[in-house]
């Protein structure tokens, strides 16, 4: 199966090839022929990467050892489930199964993209089929999945206990969507330019590929924080390391996008600006693989150094050169199609979101760079950790909450004095409530509070929106409030999932405060002792060491210990945490011992024990406790914003209303009014 | 204390200790060292923050040290902050202690000094300057817009009489609760 899998790779890689040559050589305006046969490699190269793809699963799931991928990721006792998620455990098999989706949303693109775009899809698939070449070349020339050794071991090495968990089979795949699913909106812009169709016709073509790809982005890091709190042990999800920063700078980016491609849509403007995000997206997409791989910067994620880094620096460069200048010769037919008409617009309010997205996107990579930088300038290499990126980003992202809530208050074009007034009362009156009611709770951390006063700003928002959009509905159609509340979601699907995505952005914020009052300790207790912990709401939690049991299970030896748990006086269950000894198929034991947390999680706060060893052998043990409050919301922001956007990127919408869709002479009469008052 | 009390006691201690012994001691990981009250102190933890463990794993001392517990390195950074704050120095100096054993990577943020305030300034003072741009041409726009546009009206009769400022503001009210 390797030399199938070899075979499909130097086929996928010269069919990738031909599609970019062939597609940027532009021969295929004249010859009809080349356009189709640029159109059918998308097809073509897909086939072979799922062929490649085969071939590897079929050597991991055989437990062909001799394959060097296999022995160093897997071995014979590891549980089948992660036997096939080690596709993506290392570097080889990342970088195939980045090759494999790419060529697939490629092929995806050509097929979902609309018979209007048909003069763009030979530039796109020269894009797709230009960058899967650049991804297997760097396979074949530097890290091949499929190099065999010399000799069979009998056993392979094992995955990574780390990796041993349900988020890690999930979590990469996720992100690797999101960062790919990136390269199809870059391909239509690379399109759009080279074919002088600069209007906003492509912008539809790819508006579902962007919420997609942001939407993976958005789980991907998710999951990422999910199975770094459960995982790890540290009892926190985000810890500024440069490779989570390396995933959030695109998302930052194609959020950004997200709001200002509105604009470009409803008023023709910030063309060249949108154009400039996507590019930047996608370099920002290689240059987080380029972070992962390079072993540049340190990281706790990284891959093991290799040249593959300086494959991907070259790439980054020879790209992101390419595209700008081809931005630049395109510059003056990216003349806006209309002006600002006030700064008490939503276009406005979306530009200054956009700023502090883009400035946010900035500061993170600034600081993840700044450590090379400090290197370079003065010799002395600096850590740039998590108390540098609070101090920065904070404040940032507490501006870029309050414009998430001021964006939807503001009407397009220009909004009057009156109506600011009318519709600020409710959101402001609602954070001015949030604010009282916790200070008079006895809230004092400047921070924490200023962020649920926001939080408190934006669910105002939302919610009279929603409530505005209801009633208008309920008296123009005599409608129920929750008739009208359905219809009015399913009739504009983007708007209110857009809003539903904001009520997830908040959920965020306000479970991240949380963390400013996280309560930890070491405490070392023997079989029938306690200890006590005052969670930040005033609670006692009494935990009482029920001792420490060891048995076999699955691929390893477990050494789980226990803890009653007593909330106030009263048991509220146990909590367990285990040490976990992993063993190879003879009983010979691979890695250092894991730990995995104990977690009891609610509403409030999530308890949280880390079995941290044992004193001389005994029972008797060292526990890390951790009380977390309000962690369970992070999770629910999670899922409320992918709610929100798949709401946003349903098809259909607009089905519903009675009156169908507002006229363009209603449009133009709103157009005229404004204007005849701002004249 | 009779030699044969003494045997039998010391019997009893062994019996006890195999008692709790795990059956695979080296399956659960390093052995530790018995909880100190310097560990749980605020003071310290809040320090350990500060400082970076210099096993590449770019966690803090507190975290690695109540994290990785295969980390030799962190226990041992722990056990140094202990004996600083014991000698009686203050978290700045034991702070300054560290930088000047292991250099300012030490540090989990730089300090905010000579080039390292570039590290801190440069992102906010970029998008300052940016916004402060941005308004510029905004403001500078929309004033050639308006200068270029003729009042909607004076070029055309429509036989329509120009709507009131109420009315402007009541159909304006009806339209944002309908369209986006």
């Amino acid at each position: 199966m390797t030399l199938l899998g070899q075979f499909a790779l130097w086929i996928g890689f010269f069919t990738g090839v031909w599609a970019a040559v062939v597609g940027f050589s532009g021969r295929w305006h004249t010859q009809p022929g080349l356009a189709a046969s640029t159109v059918r490699s998308a097809y073509a190269l897909a086939a072979a990467m799922v062929v490649a793809a085969l071939a590897l699963w079929k050597g991991l799931i055989s437990h062909d050892f001799n394959i060097e991928y296999v022995a160093a990721y897997t071995s014979a006792n590891l549980p089948t489930a992660y036997v096939f998620t080690a596709f993506w455990a290392g570097q080889k098999g990342s970088l195939l199964f980045w090759a494999v989706v790419l060529a697939l949303f490629g092929m995806l693109a050509q097929l979902t993209t609309s018979r209007r775009h048909q003069d763009l899809m030979p530039y796109v698939a020269a894009v797709t089929g230009g960058v899967t070449a650049f991804f297997i070349a760097t396979m074949l020339f530097s890290a091949n999945p499929f190099e065999r050794l010399p000799f069979t071991p009998p056993d392979g090495r094992g995955l990574n206990p780390q990796l041993q968990n349900p988020g890690m089979v999930i979590h990469p795949p996720m992100l690797y969507l999101g960062y790919i699913g990136i390269t199809v909106p870059f391909a239509f812009a690379i399109a759009a330019l080279m074919r002088r169709r600069l209007d906003t016709g492509w912008i539809h073509a790819i508006r579902k590929w962007t919420i997609l790809s942001w939407l993976f982005l958005s789980v991907g890091i998710t999951l990422g924080m999910w199975w770094a709190y459960v995982e790890l042990g540290w009892g926190g999800y985000w810890a500024w390391d440069p490779v989570e920063n390396a995933s959030l700078l695109p998302w930052l980016t194609m959020t950004a996008f997200l709001h200002s491609v509105m604009i470009q849509e409803k008023r023709g403007m910030l063309k060249r600006w949108n154009l400039s995000l996507i590019v930047a997206t996608f370099l920002l997409s290689i240059f987080g693989t380029f972070i992962t791989r390079s072993g540049v910067i340190a990281s706790v994620h990284s891959f093991t150094q290799s040249s593959v880094g300086y494959f991907f620096l070259v790439f980054l460069l020879a790209v992101g050169i390419a595209s700008f200048a081809l931005l630049y010769l395109r510059w003056p037919a990216l003349e806006p199609e209309s002006n600002l008409e006030s700064l008490a617009s939503r276009e406005a309010a979306f530009l200054f979101n956009n700023l502090v997205l883009v400035g946010i996107a900035f500061s993170v990579l600034w600081g993840t760079l700044f450590p090379i930088l400090s290197e370079w300038v003065r010799g002395v290499k600096v850590t740039v950790g998590p108390p540098f990126f609070n101090r920065v980003n904070i404040p940032l992202g507490l501006l870029l909450l309050a414009l998430t809530g001021i964006g939807p208050l503001i009407a397009w074009r220009k909004t009057s004095p009156a109506n600011l007034r009318r519709q600020f009362l409710v959101p402001s009156a609602a954070g001015l409530v949030t604010g009282l009611v916790l200070g008079a709770l006895g809230l004092r951390d400047p921070w924490v509070l200023v962020a649920l006063v926001l939080a408190g700003f934006v669910l105002g928002t939302v919610a009279q929106e929603f409530w505005r959009g209801t009633r208008a509905r309920m008296r123009m159609y005599g409608e129920s409030a929750l008739l009208g509340v359905v219809r009015l979601v399913n009739r504009n699907r983007r708007r209110y999932g857009g809003y539903l995505v904001h009520v997830g952005i908040l959920v965020y914020f306000v479970a991240f405060t949380g963390m400013a009052f996280k309560v930890t300790r070491e405490v070392t207790l023997s079989p029938g002792e306690t200890a006590t912990i005052e969670s930040p709401y005033g609670h006692t939690y009494t935990f009482t060491s029920l001792g420490v049991s060891q048995y076999a299970a699955l691929n390893r030896i477990v050494s789980a210990a226990t803890l009653e748990v007593q909330k106030d006086g009263t048991k509220i269950g146990v909590i367990k945490s285990e040490k976990r000894q992993h063993v190879d198929s003879f009983g010979q034991k691979t890695f250092e011992p894991s730990t995995e947390v104990g977690i009891r999680s609610d509403l409030r706060e999530d308890l949280y024990v880390v079995y941290a060893g044992s004193i001389g052998g005994t029972e008797r043990a060292n526990f890390a406790i951790s009380i977390n409050p309000l962690v369970w919301w992070v999770w629910a922001g999670g899922v409320i914003l992918v709610m929100g956007g798949l709401l946003a990127m349903w098809p259909g919408g607009r089905a519903a209303t009675p009156t169908g869709r507002r006229t363009e002479a209603q449009a133009g009469f709103e157009t005229q009014l404004v204007g005849a008052e701002a004249g | 204390m009779r030699r044969r009390e003494f045997l039998g006691l010391g019997a009893l201690a062994v019996l006890a200790q195999d008692a709790d012994r795990l059956r695979d001691p080296a399956a659960a990981g390093r052995f530790r060292l018995p909880v100190q009250p310097g560990d749980n102190d605020a003071v310290i933890q809040a320090l350990e923050r500060k400082l970076k463990c210099t096993c590449g794993c770019n966690l803090d001392v507190f975290t690695c040290r109540t994290t990785d517990f295969t980390c030799t390195y962190s226990p041992q950074l722990h056990a140094e902050v202990l004996e600083l704050f014991e000698a009686g120095k203050t978290p700045d100096e034991i702070i300054a202690a560290f930088v000047a054993k292991y250099g300012e990577e030490a540090l989990m943020a730089p300090a905010p000094v000579g080039f390292n305030l570039a590290g801190y300034l440069v992102p906010g003072l970029a998008i300052l300057a940016a916004g402060t741009a941005l308004a510029l041409v905004l403001v500078m726009r929309r004033k050639e817009a308006a200068s270029a546009a003729a009042p909607v009206g004076a070029t055309e009769d429509t036989g329509v009489p120009a709507p009131t400022a109420e009315e402007l503001e009541r159909l304006r009210r009806a339209l944002s609760e309908v369209a986006d």
